[in-house]
């Protein structure tokens, strides 16, 4: 048995906690982020080519 | 009064709604989280054979079940922009393929977690653990294609190809325990019933909704920044309020 097979045995919740569930909860927490960061940067892009069709608009 | 649903097909409507539902499926879910951890680790007890190892199932049964949902639904979309070139329909494939790729790897994830102290290995060539790797790949597969080509158009309806001839892997992960003598386990929650004591019954089914609301509440934020990213140079797009600035 190695070490890890004992310690899973011994402390069985954390192993089912910092296991699945802390790593399930973390990529959920990582793709929310990147969710959110996807929608600020597609949002600045979109106001960035507003601006820039305003002040080709105003030169003509 | 009748509801014209049809109209929420155009990204132009579904924009708004989807802004609209996003909160109340991020906070249901969240509220649902919080009971099914509850119900899970405090209320259910302890399993007569697997010991405690056996709540790892309150998250890798709902990953499971809903990473492969998932890929039914992207390939329903995928057919449908395919066949009628409706915009939304694409759009709403490619919001649905990471999270539905995420969802499998944690499937993958939590039940090498489970094997390694009830099978002593971390992966076995089982047909279920393999047809739902397959899955993981046919997901990114979906993506990496869609991602390698600069034309949205023809880049939803190559993709859409790969997304509907991956969907027969479906009934071959599902059935997959009852067409070969497999290591996995076959379905304990049948539609004749089932053996499972009702608190852990509680646990999985209250995940299995938390985790449909928050994939539903994160593929409609993503679809939002889809639909802004391939509409921008519509007249709509620059006169909502967030662009306004």
């Amino acid at each position: 048995m190695s070490g890890l097979d004992i310690w899973m045995r011994e402390h069985t919740l954390a192993y089912i906690w910092l296991g699945s569930y802390a790593v399930a909860l973390l990529i959920f927490a990582i793709e929310i982020a990147m969710v959110i960061h996807k929608r600020k940067i597609t949002l600045q892009q979109v106001r960035l080519m507003r601006d820039a069709e305003d002040e080709a608009g105003d030169e003509k | 009064m009748a509801i014209n649903w049809f109209k929420y097909s155009a990204p132009t409507t579904f924009y708004g709604l989807a802004g609209k539902l996003i909160p109340w499926f991020a906070l249901s879910a969240a509220i649902l989280f919080a009971i099914g951890l509850y119900i899970g680790f405090v209320v259910a007890p302890v399993d007569a054979q697997q010991g405690e190892f056996y709540r790892i199932i309150f998250i890798h049964v709902p990953s499971s079940i809903i990473s492969m949902f998932l890929y039914l639904i992207m390939a329903g979309y995928a057919a449908l922009g395919l066949i009628f070139n409706t915009r939304l329909s694409a759009m709403m494939a490619t919001a649905i393929a990471p999270t539905g790729a995420l969802f499998a790897f944690i499937s993958l994830w939590t039940g090498a977690l489970w094997g390694k102290p009830m099978w002593g290995a971390w992966w076995v060539w089982d047909a279920r653990l393999t047809s739902e790797l397959i899955l993981l790949f046919l997901y990114l597969g979906y993506i990496a294609l869609h991602a390698s080509i600069d034309d949205p158009r023809r880049a939803d309806r190559a993709s859409a190809l790969l997304a509907i001839v991956g969907s027969v892997n479906v009934p071959i992960i599902y059935f997959s325990v009852q067409w070969w003598n497999t290591l996995h386990q076959g379905s304990t929650i049948k539609f004749t019933g089932t053996s499972m004591h009702i608190a852990m019954q509680q646990a999985m089914f209250t995940m299995l909704a938390a985790c449909w609301l928050y994939a539903i509440a994160v593929v409609l934020a993503r679809v939002r920044s889809i639909i802004l990213e391939r509409e921008k140079h519509t007249l709509w797009i620059s006169e909502l309020p967030e662009v306004k600035g």
